[in-house]
């Protein structure tokens, strides 16, 4: 089926406040063909070169990979995966140097290349649209595709949080800082693969327009655009923004495309937009289309000590040293170098880092040509930073903040707004590092954020765990409270059931005691009382039982029996018993007589 | 004259019904002060001012006790508690210690025996265990206070520095020359020049 001809549309366009014109200095790098590197020997892929959670490593030391082979899995949430950018072997996985302007190490996987470069088996997805929407953003996914422009951001994200209808796919294609050509050489010679990756994306996003913000200091990209979108017979409208930096900026390119400006802590989907960077386009199409991961990446090399300053076509991993001296760099003639811009760009600390996703640029100036920061003249509030700045803040007052401290003020004047373009400090008369103060300030907000969480939480566990003490001891209490009741219950049911028998149980040697004693008094009593009569009968019955004791006595004597001598004391006593009873009686007799006559 | 007299009375009677019921109904429970002043005390529960917790301390500092008494907090606390309170900064008693960076405890597990004292030490629940098995510290929840080193059989307990990752690294101030202009100066070295002029 044949379309009609396509209207390449040229969109209006908006104006952005500030804004500086920094020398372009592009001319350096734009004129030669991107140009690929030889093989390294050697490959260090940091598992954390995105923003989100660190990747983790699924292979071993000693492994054998494939180039495309799966090396490091991203985590859930926000995070992309690691492959491996040529075939060889894994030979360690460890900390290592790391492009970050702290020069802290981070882990990373080393593979040697076996100089092979064969691929993993590939499954091709020539016609994409029979695919679903969700497999070709899991592609993305798995891909570990990050965003290109050099923020790194996770792409596949963007393409799952919608959080209202998307219209418009925004390409940035601006590539306002100085020095960078990447984008530019890569539409010029790949403009059809980046409009594919731009139609992929309108397809996953179920947009109408594909929007093409780019600067109008790139003529040749932008009829490459059109001669590319003829080819295709793609819908595209072009918006040709005045250079002036930093018209590249996602919020700053949204508001020049559309005038429309993404709301105060929010993101460009929030108002129907997402934008994605050109590079990151052509790698979606890369991998959707021919299930090649993100491995390599178009890096521009430049600056008066590169002696061939281009654009390279790098592995992921390779060393920053190999490709400047790839590019003939004359590292004494550098100053330094510095990946990314100029204005945005930082020094690398060691140049053994290997090149990330992120790496757009690496810069090696000679001191002439970028002088080494200077210590800063006093603010003499000149307002000039307020004319530059792109956001519409106060640089002046968020420095007076910065600098004093005073976190509160700062997040007042909206620093969580500044993009750190660094148009505030590229005017300054003063040449304050403006940018630095505000870097400051933000990470000084940030970590006061994370410790106030922290301190809550932590407070949060010290109130429980004062709460679970305290539940502890009521409970442990309140069970000894029981047993002890129980306990005494138990004490008086006793009692109670053993006070129906014999209540007074009192001391029993005390009651036997008594008893004697009583024993004894009634005896004394009787012994007094008692008549003749009696007295005759108590005699002979202990006459009685001397007369049997005396007679078991013979009888226990004849036998030789052990009981003699207990037999003989009892028979004894019982003789003594018979005397004093029968002397009783004798004696009451005689007082009988004596009364009676 | 006897109606103005009388209408003042009658609308001194209504306000002051009024206020007397909001001033039972609004009474706010306890004392929001002591609320403010804890959440700005860093929460690490080490003891180390002399109070079980931070909010005794909390409540010691409203009740008039000085507020220089916590080293994990440092002069970043007791600045915040001097701005919130009204009163002078003062520098941090170092009797009661001295400001340490951020620490975290380890435990050598290895060495750990199983007894469980640490546990019952740990002032935020950040040591995970049981007796006779092995224990280890919830990095992300221990606030390096210190107090479950003491306990320890074995002594298996390390305080460590918590090490900057990448992710916390944030640029430091930029180096500049003393200011030039006067009132641009911290009022302390505006008198320490005067001093020595």
């Amino acid at each position: 089926m044949t379309q009609a001809p396509h209207i390449i549309a040229r969109s209006r366009v908006w104006s952005i406040p500030g804004g500086v014109h920094p020398e372009q200095h592009k001319a350096e790098s734009n004129q030669s063909a991107i140009e690929p590197v030889p093989l390294p020997s050697e490959l260090w892929l940091p598992l954390s070169m995105h923003i989100g959670s660190p990747a983790i490593p699924v292979v071993k030391v000693g492994d054998t990979v494939c180039k495309g082979d799966l090396i490091a899995r991203s985590q859930s949430g926000i995070s992309a995966s690691i492959h491996a950018p040529t075939s060889g072997r894994v030979v360690a996985i460890e900390d290592h140097v790391y492009a970050h302007e702290s020069g802290f190490k981070q882990p990373a996987i080393c593979i040697e290349s076996d100089g092979l470069d064969i691929w993993r088996q590939q499954k091709p997805w020539h016609n994409w649209r029979e695919q679903s929407v969700e497999d070709i953003v899991a592609r993305i996914h798995d891909g570990g595709i990050t965003g290109m422009g050099g923020a790194s951001f996770p792409t596949d994200v963007k393409y799952r949080n919608k959080h209202a209808p998307i219209h418009t796919l925004l390409v940035n294609a601006a590539e306002c800082e100085p020095y960078i050509t990447a984008d530019d050489r890569l539409i010029r010679e790949r403009a059809e693969d980046i409009l594919h990756g731009a139609a992929i994306c309108r397809h996953l996003l179920g947009a109408r327009t594909i929007l093409i913000g780019i600067e109008d200091n790139k003529p040749e990209a932008i009829s490459a655009f059109e001669v590319a979108a003829k080819r295709l017979g793609l819908d595209i409208t072009l918006a040709v923004v005045p250079t002036k930096y930093p018209s590249g900026g996602e919020k700053q390119l949204i508001q020049l495309t559309t005038g429309l400006e993404v709301p105060k802590g929010g993101l460009p989907s929030d108002i129907g937009l997402v934008c994605q960077n050109v590079g990151t386009l052509y790698q979606i199409y890369r991998t959707v289309v021919f299930d090649e991961p993100l491995i390599s990446r178009v890096t521009t090399i430049t600056g008066q000590a590169i002696e061939r300053p281009g654009n390279y076509e790098a592995l992921i991993g390779t060393s920053i040293e190999t490709l400047l001296n790839h590019a003939g760099a004359h590292l004494k003639k550098a100053d330094r170098v510095i990946m990314g811009g100029p204005m945005m760009g930082f020094a690398l600390p060691d140049i053994t880092a290997p090149l990330v996703k992120a790496t757009n640029c690496l810069l090696a100036p000679t001191k002439k040509e970028i002088p080494p920061p200077i210590i800063d003249n006093p603010c003499i509030r000149c307002g000039m930073c307020e004319q530059a700045c792109p956001a519409g803040l106060l640089p002046q007052q968020l420095h007076w903040a910065s600098k004093n401290r005073l976190l509160d003020e700062a997040e007042l004047h909206s620093i969580d707004d500044c993009i750190e373009c660094g148009a505030c400090a590229y005017v300054c008369p003063s040449r304050i590092p403006l940018v630095q103060y505000f870097r400051y300030a933000k990470g000084e907000i940030k970590q006061e954020r994370a410790d106030q969480l922290a301190s809550d939480r932590a407070r949060v566990r010290f109130e429980n765990r004062q709460a679970r003490l305290d539940r502890e001891k009521a409970e442990k209490e309140q069970r000894r409270k029981a047993r002890a009741e129980a306990a005494a219950k138990a004490l008086a049911e006793k009692q109670a059931k053993e006070g129906s028998n014999e209540e007074p149980k009192e001391d029993p040697i005390k009651a036997a005691l008594e008893r004697a004693a009583a024993k004894r008094d009634a005896k004394n009593t009787t012994t007094e009382t008692q008549n003749p009569e009696q007295l005759k009968d108590i005699a002979e019955k202990a006459k009685a039982k001397f007369e049997k004791a005396t007679q078991r006595l013979l009888d226990a004597e004849k036998e030789g029996s052990e009981m003699v001598p207990a037999l003989r004391k009892a028979a004894g006593k019982l003789e003594e018993k018979y005397h004093s009873a029968e002397k009783a009686y004798q004696a009451a007799m005689k007082e009988q007589e004596n009364v009676s006559p | 004259m006897l109606t103005a007299i009388i209408t003042l009375f009658i609308l001194a009677a209504i306000f002051g019904a009024l206020l007397g019921f909001a001033s039972i109904k609004f009474k706010p429970e306890g004392n929001p002060i002591i609320e403010d002043i804890n959440n700005i005390l860093p929460q690490t529960q080490c003891g180390q001012c002399g109070h079980p917790g931070c909010r005794p301390y909390a409540q010691a500092i409203a009740d008039g006790e000085p507020i220089n008494k916590c080293p994990p907090g440092g002069e970043a606390t007791i600045q915040a508690l001097a701005d919130l309170l009204d009163v002078e900064p003062l520098p941090l008693d170092a009797e009661h210690g001295e400001e340490k960076g951020k620490q975290v405890a380890i435990i050598r597990e290895a060495e750990c025996i199983g007894c469980t004292k640490c546990i019952q030490a740990c002032p935020v629940d950040a040591i995970l265990g049981a007796a006779k098995q092995m224990h280890t510290v919830i990095e992300s929840e221990c606030t390096g206070c210190d107090l479950c080193v003491e306990p320890c059989p074995v002594d298996c307990i390390d305080i460590v520095p918590v090490q900057t990752t990448i992710r916390q690294w944030h640029k430091s101030k930029p180096l500049t020359l003393p200011e030039i202009i006067a009132t641009d100066r911290p009022t302390q070295r505006i008198n320490e020049e005067e001093h020595a002029a």
